[in-house]
């Protein structure tokens, strides 16, 4: 029962998108509709069990006084900080009521940079990873790297500054070769996400299930 | 004597005044014509596609408003729907404007006003919609799909059958994938724990779902080389299924004893708060093998670099098709679009599951026939001063010619 009941539910509503994608009639878009509604409403109440798994994680690294605790610790207090600062308390900064509040002044001066120092650290590791692919090791790499180069020169105004073959020959890269590559993989991945998706279906898949699934 | 530099703009304010007394005194212009109503095939009945006879005085029309009310209101029911200006021609298709939502089944009228300025305007009559809007049961439109999709279930069923019936079936090896055992027994040998990412997209993603059938199968080895296993998550639901796979796939290998459930666990949704989070990871427990598979976007590069940096022999696999370079140059095996959707079955080796890469196999082998002959009749073309790609194109895209 615990196996057959999501096997059939899957079945029924994977079969069901199926046929809904060709009928464009409004019965079967509001079976959509209520289908696609229904996932944010799981999505709250699993978040719930998020927030355990990452509370139940850290405040067992700080019983135990496991390596770093300390971090831990920090990640308990500002986890039921925020909604605390944000619902609970919408106290704004000098107590004044038409102020920022601490919320806005956390989020907005403490997590936003740090999310952004986040992602400007892709600035530096793009820099060591070309460097990384760009050595000329084999015939193959050469040729990588040539094809890199005459892309990137295509790119800036120096490179049409010293030739305007650069731009032409870096676009016919762009839009011919590394295209039909891209196409290539997209239509396999294509394949390979409707296979899954039938495998999934009809019960050939069943690791999803987790522990229903043996 | 007046000099040039008064004059002009003298000059320019009698044309003005010329223009507007003229304005004044002009006949309004003549009404719009008929307006025809279509209902637009294949939609859910919310769209009609509207067309009106121009005005006879078109040239001197600055703009038409079109007006709509359900059949049997009143004057004031009259709503503007659109407004079109004189360049813009005079038909659209009504009901795309989410404000002025066309119901199914309803009859409506419609009228247009010309305007030759924005306080004039010349109405036309009121027509009643010669079709009704109707949702189709079947979108004509997609009958190629249909088709292709037909081909696919059959390949992938037939090969099915095969599977099960006992055919031995081939499958070229991937390195990626026989690596993984490699990687397990490396961080047993090192005592060292297992990172494993199912990507940051959401459960509706394929490519999450493959990961965490991977996972499962990845797991049962961790749990038979009493391996540590880190399963971080961004995404609540997907935690969920993850926790699960992983806590079965202890049972399965006779170890639930062995199963931490502090392995698997829920970091953030947000996405570089995430990455910090598993950086972090990375920095202080040095896992020897880290997989990344599933669905990566901007945060690829800056985890396998990390990771790279920390010495662990990593795993990738992604359909993101930006992502996957960021992931060759720094991971040591890079499963590439549809082998991470293979990795499963390779991983497993259950016939039906073998079955189905089979079947895609065989559609991509079609798919590349069509190709190689459209590219032969393109030569052809070339040679023979035929036309038969543009009739082969007419073939396929013509909804008419099949």
């Amino acid at each position: 029962m615990k196996r057959t009941i999501p096997l059939l539910i899957v079945m029924v509503g994977g079969i069901m998108m199926m046929i809904q994608f060709f009928i464009p009639h409004q019965i079967s878009q509001a079976i959509f509709g209520l289908y696609t509604d229904y996932v944010p409403v799981i999505s709250g109440f699993a978040l719930i069990l998020g927030v355990g798994s990452l509370t139940r994680v850290h405040y067992h690294k700080v019983r135990r006084r496991a390596d770093n605790w300390q971090y831990s610790l920090l990640v308990i207090v500002t986890l039921y900080l925020m909604p605390v600062f944000g619902i609970i308390i919408p106290a704004s900064i000098g107590g004044q009521a038409e102020g920022p509040s601490v919320f806005h002044f956390l989020y907005n001066y403490v997590q936003i940079p740090i999310q952004s120092t986040m992602f400007s650290l892709l600035a530096f590791y793009i820099a060591s990873a070309a460097f990384r692919a760009f050595r000329a090791r084999s015939a193959m790499a050469t040729v990588l790297m040539l094809a890199a180069i005459i892309v990137m020169m295509g790119q800036v105004p120096i490179g049409d500054f010293l030739g305007k073959w650069f731009p032409a020959t870096g676009l016919w890269i762009l839009r011919f070769p590394n295209l039909a590559g891209k196409r290539a993989i997209q239509l396999g991945v294509g394949f390979g996400i409707l296979a899954t998706n039938l495998k999934i279906i009809f019960g050939v898949e069943r690791n999803w299930l987790g522990g229903a699934g043996k | 004597m007046l000099s040039l530099r008064a004059a002009v703009p003298a000059l320019v304010l009698l044309a003005m005044a010329s223009a507007a007394v003229a304005q004044q005194g002009a006949e309004p212009v003549a009404p719009p014509g008929e307006v025809t109503v279509s209902d637009v095939p294949n939609d859910a009945g919310d769209q009609l596609a509207v067309s009106f006879e121009p005005s006879p005085d078109h040239d001197r029309v600055e703009f038409y408003t079109v007006y709509r009310r359900e059949q049997g209101e009143g004057d004031e029911a009259w709503r503007t729907v659109k407004v079109l200006f004189a360049g813009q021609g005079t038909a659209f298709v009504d009901g795309l404007d989410p404000d002025f939502p066309v119901q199914a089944g309803q009859v409506y009228e419609y009228r247009v006003g010309a305007s030759p300025g924005l306080d004039e305007e010349t109405l036309g009559a009121a027509y009643t919609a010669q079709e009704v809007p109707q949702g189709e049961w079947f979108n004509t439109g997609k009958v190629r799909i249909l088709i292709g999709c037909a081909l696919f279930l059959g390949l992938i069923f037939w090969f099915f059958n095969r599977a099960q019936s006992g055919d031995k079936l081939y499958l070229r090896p991937i390195p990626g994938i026989e690596a993984i055992d490699e990687a397990i027994g490396r961080a047993t040998e090192m005592g060292k724990p297992i990172l494993y990412v199912p990507g940051l997209s959401t459960i509706s993603d394929v490519a999450t779902i493959a990961s965490l059938t991977i996972l499962g199968r990845v797991a049962k080895k961790v749990a038979e080389y009493q391996t540590p296993l880190m399963v971080p998550n961004r995404d609540p639901i997907v935690y969920t299924v993850a926790e699960e796979s992983v806590k079965q796939a202890y049972i399965e290998a006779g170890r639930p004893d062995a199963y931490d459930e502090d392995s698997v666990f829920y970091l953030t949704q947000s996405q570089f708060a995430f990455v910090a989070g598993v950086n972090g990871i990375m920095a202080r427990e040095k896992p020897a093998t880290n997989f990344y598979l599933g669905m990566f976007w901007a945060e690829s590069l800056i985890l396998a670099e990390t990771g790279s940096l920390s010495g662990a022999i990593q795993i990738a696999g992604t359909d993101a098709v930006t992502q996957l370079p960021f992931f060759i140059t720094t991971c040591d095996y890079t499963l590439i679009g549809e082998e991470l959707y293979a990795a499963s079955a390779y991983l497993g080796r259950e016939p039906k599951q073998l079955g189905a890469i089979k079947g895609q196999d065989w559609f991509k082998a079609i798919i590349m026939l069509i190709i190689v002959g459209t590219l032969a009749l393109g030569i052809l073309d070339l040679i023979a001063g035929t036309d038969l790609v543009a009739w082969l194109d007419h073939l396929v895209t013509s909804p008419a010619a099949i």
